[in-house]
């Protein structure tokens, strides 16, 4: 035992202050949050008395909550469809060695380097459904413009200012920033998939659509798999595009559960900030938790 | 279908071949041009931002107006770029203050733990690994309420020195599992031998590893330069336009209702700069690094 103990001892010490600061910053914070959750510790004024679930179900039962809840909902399913969608096509292209691969491949990827605050400056210009009244009458601004300019006219629309879908006008910027990401990663899914298994389904008489159907998309599953837990979780946790892109925190059009925990702290409600905290990180571990234990399994394999 | 009939099939087609090649090569060129049509609109539609930015940041006053986003400036004027670098200035100094010794931290504890995860393995350690990584998921929210009061209990001052305090643990994960990845594909013999000469934890550390670490390192600095840099988050809670990081300083000159269009562009892209450069010059190891993002890496 004592030997043992020599052996990965000194490991478990190096590992210590990981351990410590993860334990105190990730975990021991989260109790923390939990407790101030069931709080009512609404005003800036410390206030220590426990309230149950009450602030829980208040929230649940807040239409601006719920409203929230929703935009997440639509925000998550365009934001994942579309990164996987470009994501997709664009690896599928890149995937045979060609010409100018590379310069491709570094434009597609180029926004992910840019923070959401740098390109929420742009982004909340070209989005923008005012109109101008100019000589010669109303014009047209940003992305609107341009779509009427090249004969698109039909599908311009007020964008982030609509109560019910106007969310969905935030997800395109973020699959212009993140679908370069999802590229990368299908791209090095294809080129995991040994020559070989293609030879031999062609040998075997697969046409196109069988050999994706039966030999590549299988194959790409994990890779899929692997992208859909990043940007989902990237989509619950979306914020900094939301604050760029509109500039009124407290807009009812847009909010989602982080934007509005934002509002909450501002007006210093702590407590109903951090059930909203909680709210998220529940739907975060539910994603999350069996990825990793199915991550952590297939290694051991 | 049975491999035999379709080898027989061939060999009977095998005749017409001849005549379908010249076809076979219109279709296959046909396919290229589509292929490279779609590539390019793509780069189009992606660059399309990129070009609104650069040429709004060149406007007049008059000139910058959303309703003329598309057309080249009617005169090129840089007061945009000036009164954006003034604004922005003293944050970019603070954010290299801030960037560069985190993510320097944050690489080397991540390069011990990934090191000791991976090669001087003990009983769940598993579990432990599983538990950090969990770290990186976790929406900062749920945990910012009592973190303000954490770091303010701690004397920690506002700006800058929290936010580097935050970076340095909220980046440990990540940096764990990308040298963790990386340091599986070191022999587990190199370790073997240097502990049959004797050496402990920290020499064979310092002996065998880390000299080969130059990779794992060029990529978990890129990747928690860009995320700091980029970051908004941390710096909205633990900061203020006077001490806070540049995406704190480009949202204040970005935000609010009446806007200088020329000044907000220019900033973006002042603001940009730093990771477009790390981007450009670094890129292959930038991939590398989404790579390993992807937890399995």
């Amino acid at each position: 035992m004592l030997k043992r103990a020599k052996t990965w001892g000194p490991g478990v010490l190096l590992l210590a202050p990981t351990i410590i600061l993860v334990g105190v910053f990730v975990y021991w914070l989260i109790i923390e949050n939990f407790r101030v959750s069931l709080t009512n510790q609404h005003t800036a004024r410390p206030s220590n008395k426990y309230v149950g679930f009450e602030n829980y179900s208040n929230l649940l039962a807040d239409p601006n909550f719920q409203h929230s809840l929703w935009n997440l909902l639509i925000l998550t399913i365009v934001f994942l469809g579309g990164t996987l969608l470009f994501g997709f096509l664009w690896a599928w292209l890149l995937e045979q060695p060609s010409k100018g691969e590379g310069f491709f491949r570094s434009v597609y990827l180029f926004p992910m380097s840019v923070s959401f605050i740098a390109s929420g400056v742009v982004w909340r210009w070209l989005l923008s459904s005012l109109q101008t009244s100019q000589p010669g009458g109303e014009r047209t601004t940003g992305l609107n413009r341009l779509l009427d300019s090249v004969g698109l006219g039909f599908m311009q629309n007020d964008w982030w200012s609509n109560p019910t879908w106007g969310i969905a006008a935030i997800a395109v910027p973020a699959i212009w920033q993140l679908s370069g990401y999802v590229m990368a990663l299908f791209l090095a899914g294809f080129r995991g998939i040994p020559d070989e298994l293609r030879e031999a389904a062609r040998i075997d008489g697969c046409t196109e659509w069988k050999l994706y159907r039966h030999v590549i998309f299988p194959q790409l599953s994990p890779v899929m798999l692997s992208a859909i837990i990043i940007i989902g979780h990237m989509s619950l946790k979306l914020f900094d595009l939301i604050r760029a892109i509109v500039p009124d925190a407290n807009t009812y059009d847009v909010q989602v559960p982080a934007t509005m925990m934002w509002v909450k702290y501002i007006g210093s409600d702590y407590a109903d900030a951090a059930a909203i905290g909680m709210i998220l990180l529940v739907l975060v571990a539910v994603v999350v938790i069996p990825y990793l234990m199915y991550t952590s399994r297939a290694e051991k394999r | 279908m049975s491999t035999a009939t379709v080898n027989n099939k061939k060999r009977l087609r095998s005749a017409q071949d001849m005549k379908s090649d010249s076809k076979r090569t219109t279709k296959r060129r046909i396919n290229r041009t589509l292929k490279y049509a779609v590539l390019i609109f793509f780069v189009i539609i992606i660059l399309l931002p990129a070009y609104v930015l650069f040429i709004t940041s060149f406007k007049g006053t008059a000139d910058a107006d959303p309703s003329r986003a598309w057309l080249l400036p009617q005169v090129w004027e840089t007061g945009g770029w000036s009164k954006a670098w003034a604004t922005l200035a003293p944050s970019l100094g603070r954010t290299v203050v801030l960037v560069v010794p985190s993510a320097l931290v944050s690489a080397f504890l991540g390069s011990i733990n990934g090191y000791v995860l991976s090669k001087w393995r003990f009983p769940g350690a598993n579990i432990v690994f599983t538990l950090i990584l969990f770290g990186m998921f976790i929406p900062y929210q749920a945990v910012m309420i009592p973190l303000t009061q954490l770091v303010s209990n701690l004397g920690i001052p506002q700006g800058i020195p929290s936010l580097m305090l935050l970076h340095i643990v909220y980046g440990l994960p990540i940096c764990t599992l990308i040298f963790r990845n990386y340091y599986a594909s070191v022999p587990d013999e190199l370790i073997e031998a240097a502990r049959m000469d004797g050496a402990g934890i920290l020499r064979t550390y310092g002996s065998v590893i880390f000299p080969v670490s130059a990779p794992g390192f060029v990529v978990v600095l890129i990747w928690q330069f860009t995320s700091a840099w980029n970051d908004y988050l941390f710096a909205a809670f633990f900061s203020s336009g006077r001490n806070g990081p540049v995406t704190i300083a480009l949202s204040f000159l970005a935000g609010g209702q009446l806007t200088d269009y020329a000044a907000s562009m220019a900033g973006a892209l002042i603001a940009s700069v730093p990771t477009l450069i790390v981007y450009i010059l670094l890129g292959k190891y930038f991939v590398g690094g989404l790579m390993s993002g992807s937890v399995k890496g």
